[in-house]
């Protein structure tokens, strides 16, 4: 196709035709319009729902400003981390250093909010001006006595993916900081779901009825006293796992604590996440309830999708989201209401993700990694897609070709994980693939 | 009551909620509004990815921006490979006139002198690739007004040189929404004069349905027009402050002076019925011919319904804030209509906001008027001084959530609404959007808060 630069051919193949691997894990080529961000985006990504921290952006003020409440990432208590602080550095920090700054700004911020603790993030020119910012985050946090972390997280330091290990690096300073080393039986972390439009507390009234305990929920409606004791749980359960399988993979190390990926969109990826936990801790009473859950929430949501099945069936998608797991849910939850994936792919992908993505997919259809707006919309075209699935940046491709559209990303007002969410998403996908106003954007 | 609030220091050191963005995304505003132009920004991959994001949340329109992607490597070497890859992958995909170059914080700060790569890269290769223009957007250097500024001086400055006489006018509108910038071309096209607007993304980020992704949507001043801006009857400039706060820096319209003597014609943004008749008459001066009758109707029209309204929103209270030129423009309107602004607040920091404001604005009682202002201190004013309406972008919705009070969403960004590209402000038209707006807003607020709910105003 004339739309895929010379250096991405290997990250885009279609199944059943193409023998290649899928490529993926490659820094972005430059002049190539990519959908994702930075380094500094994949760690404010990961830390931005811990509610009692502060959030300081140590740079000019753009990478504070583009990320000020940019996330539906809701929290149940406090709301610090919807305030977006910036040390707003100016010529003369570029000049003379911008620590003296930074110091200042910490001490007045952490005495004004109260935090639990303080984030912060080290943008890109912060280490070329020479600032010592760890040095200066240990010195506050002797003065203030709430703990200041370090996020080196320069944008040019690698790519969005190599943001959320630092941001898991971040993270682990505070895992274990607080409490004994006592396990708590039944007990489990939640990493990786974001809490966008309360889907955790869809997910933590699911677990409480099996009669787990929730340690942490650490990127979600996240506390730092939790965080802190979530070395005490007997299980982390991972979603999202691009980006935090890392934290989960370092607990293992640190705290021997097992962890186990799941989904929390579609039927059977929520239920498998609720089956899977009770199979681990091996618990009959456990099992017993998650059947009795899965059983009723299904009962009533099956033929509440009926309707949506038969008006559906046959439609065509096209998925392109931030996160692999994602996409490989958004397959089977589309699947369920008689929609076809035709190209799927993401922004940050591995390769065993995408071998999975392979295997799920029909024959035929287009698997990308890490695409842009031109490549995108010849792959919608080529293949007759009728909905596209995406975040903001994808948005104006679906409907400047008059294709109907799905918001799956961070901003998204509706809950889509778990039972009620995957009717929400049948839903949305009824009202954007059904539209009258589709009328007028076909060719007359 | 004390109404002015005295604020000598501020009581943080960081910025809490900014009240601005940053250079670079102005850049990239103003390379959109240029025929067959791809912004470039180089630096991070997230540089490009956030402002195309943060554009594409307020204009509901694609916007491609390319990034030079740095990588640790690049930070070291430089960023000469990575922009010569770039220019070349955005050639392969776009097929472009014109590549818009804007450096960031990080180029800058590893000393990229892009004036000398770009000069390299052109010796490189053959005369067929895109015009390459460049401007200097360090992120730690004013914010996206300055951006935008900077651009457009350093795009007429790279094309201006055809000196062939010509009856035309160069207008530099600053940055106004698409549908502004529409209705100053009707204007123009009305009284008659052939214009060159830079820049213009009237449609470009306010389109048609095509039932395509466009690569490079229609619009936009064209390269010819560019050369043009040096043969110009006269510059037109919306904007007091513009691009000043940097001394170094001079506006489209000042450049044009100093090396074509193209004389410059300094104006308020035209909201409100006093600053639209002072284009009016600039144009009547230009052109020799009067204006027309469309526009005296809508003249007369909106003085009829300031009459109408007036009782709405005599002596109400208002909070204002937005870029320096556009609060400027604002509160203008705002005293003919009798509404009070007891604060005047914006992100910029010329240092000039006040003085501008005492001297064009000559309000009727004092101000608060804070340049260098973040969201949070906003709130803090707004709670002490609590005003009838808030009148700014989409940004202040917490503020006004929180205290109660509505919100008129004027100029950029809109975020939470439909429309943003498409709110009128300026001219007689803009102005009576706007008043219509303001004085909705506050029939709403009473009607809401009234125990009866009335049928009639």
């Amino acid at each position: 196709m004339e739309s895929i630069l010379k250096g991405r051919q290997n990250q885009v193949l279609t199944k059943g035709t193409d023998s290649h691997e899928l490529s993926c894990d490659k820094s972005s080529l430059a002049g190539s319009v990519s959908q994702r961000a930075c380094v500094f985006c994949g760690s404010r990504v990961v830390l931005y729902p811990i509610a009692d921290a502060l959030h300081l952006v140590h740079g000019p003020i753009g990478c504070a400003a583009y990320t000020w409440d940019i996330r539906g990432a809701l929290s149940s208590g406090p709301q610090i981390h919807r305030l977006s602080f910036s040390t707003d550095i100016k010529e003369q920090q570029v000049v003379f250093g911008g620590e003296k700054t930074l110091k200042k700004a910490l001490l007045e911020l952490i005495s004004a909010y109260n935090p639990k603790a303080a984030f912060v993030y080290s943008t890109c020119i912060v280490d070329l001006i020479g600032d010592d910012v760890e040095s200066v985050c240990k010195d506050v946090t002797n003065i203030s006595g709430v703990e200041v972390i370090t996020v080196q997280a320069p944008g040019f330091a690698g790519t969005k993916k190599d943001g959320y290990k630092v941001a898991c690096d971040s993270l682990m300073k505070l895992v274990g900081s607080k409490g004994t080393n006592e396990t708590i039986p039944n007990s489990i972390n939640i990493i990786g779901d974001f809490n966008l439009a309360g889907e955790l507390y869809l997910l933590r009234d699911y677990y409480e009825k099996m009669g787990i305990h929730i340690m942490a929920t650490i990127t979600g409606d996240g506390r730092v006293d939790d965080i802190r004791q979530s070395h005490k749980a007997a299980l982390n359960i991972v979603q999202c796992s691009g980006s935090m399988s890392n934290l989960a993979m370092q607990m293992e190390e640190k705290y021997q604590i097992p962890n186990m990926r799941v989904s929390y969109f579609g039927i059977e990826d929520m239920s498998d996440a609720l089956y899977s936990v009770a199979r681990f801790f091996d618990s009959k009473e456990m099992m017993d309830k998650a059947i009795e859950l899965v059983g009723s929430e299904v009962r009533d949501l099956l033929p509440k999708l009926e309707f949506y099945k038969k008006a559906l069936a046959g439609k065509k998608a096209a998925i392109y989201v931030g996160g692999a797991f994602k996409a490989i849910s958004l397959i089977k939850a589309l699947r369920m209401i008689g929609v076809k994936t035709v190209v799927v792919g993401s922004q940050t992908g591995n390769k065993e993700d995408y071998l999975t993505m392979k295997n799920l997919s029909d024959e035929g259809t287009i698997l990308v990694d890490d695409t842009n707006p031109l490549e995108l919309t010849q792959l919608v075209k080529k293949t007759n897609t009728d909905i596209l699935i995406g975040g903001v940046k994808e948005r104006p491709i679906a409907y400047k070709l008059g294709l109907g559209f799905c918001d799956h990303n961070h901003e998204r007002k509706l809950a889509l994980a778990g039972y009620k969410g995957m009717l929400n998403f049948a839903k949305e996908i009824y009202a954007t693939a059904m539209s009258p106003v589709f009328q007028f954007t076909k060719n007359k | 009551m004390e109404k002015t609030i005295d604020i000598k220091e501020k009581a943080f050191t960081s910025t809490r909620n900014a009240c601005k963005v940053c250079t670079p995304l102005g850049a990239s505003i103003v390379f959109k509004g240029i025929e067959g132009c791809v912004p470039l920004i180089h630096g991070s991959q997230g540089c490009a990815t956030y402002i195309r994001r943060y554009l594409i949340s307020h204009y509901k329109e694609p916007v491609d921006i390319a990034s030079t992607n740095f990588s640790e490597e690049t930070a070291i070497f430089g960023g000469e490979k990575n922009l010569f890859i770039a220019i070349e992958n955005v050639t392969k995909q776009y097929n472009p006139k014109i590549i818009g170059i804007a450096t960031t914080c990080l180029s800058e700060v590893i000393g990229d002198d892009m004036r000398k790569i770009i000069h390299k890269y052109k010796t490189e290769h053959d005369t067929n690739i895109p015009e390459l223009v460049f401007v200097n957007t360090p992120s730690f250097m004013g914010t996206h007004i300055n951006g935008f500024h900077d651009t457009v001086t350093s795009i007429v400055a790279a094309f201006a040189s055809n000196t062939e006489n010509r009856e035309s006018i160069n207008i530099f509108p600053g940055f106004l929404s698409p549908a502004d910038l529409q209705h100053l071309k009707e204007i123009l096209t009305d009284v008659a004069i052939d214009a060159i607007m830079v820049p213009d993304y009237s449609d470009i980020l306010d389109n048609e349905y095509t039932g395509e992704y466009e690569k490079l949507p229609k619009g936009g001043t064209t390269i010819k027009e560019l050369k043009q801006t040096a043969c110009a009857k006269a510059s037109l400039e919306f904007g007091y402050i513009l691009n000043k706060s940097n001394p170094q820096t001079q506006s489209a319209a000042e450049y044009l002076k100093t090396a074509f003597d193209i004389p410059r014609v300094n104006l308020n943004i035209p909201i409100g019925i006093k600053a639209t008749d002072a284009l009016f008459d600039a144009l009547e001066k230009i052109t020799n011919n009067k204006t027309p009758e469309k526009y005296t109707k809508q003249r007369g029209k909106l003085i009829d319904a300031y009459v109408d309204g007036h009782k709405y929103v005599f002596g109400k209270k208002a909070v204002v804030y937005g870029e320096e030129d556009f609060v400027v423009a604002m509160i203008s309107f705002l005293e003919e209509i009798g509404i009070e602004t007891v604060l005047c607040a914006s992100g910029g920091n010329s240092g000039l906001l006040k003085e501008v404001i005492q001297e064009k604005v000559q309000p009727k009682s004092d101000i608060n008027i804070h340049d260098n202002f973040d969201f949070e201190e906003i709130a803090t004013v707004c709670k002490e001084l609590k005003p009838d309406i808030i009148i700014g972008n989409s940004k202040g919705y917490y503020i006004a959530r929180e205290l109660g009070i509505p919100l008129a969403r004027v100029g950029f960004p809109i975020h939470d609404r439909l429309g943003g590209s498409r709110i009128k402000h300026i001219g007689y038209e803009g102005t009576q959007a706007l008043f219509d707006l303001i004085a909705n807003t506050l029939i709403q607020q009473m009607q809401d808060h009234s125990p009866v709910g009335y049928k009639y105003m």
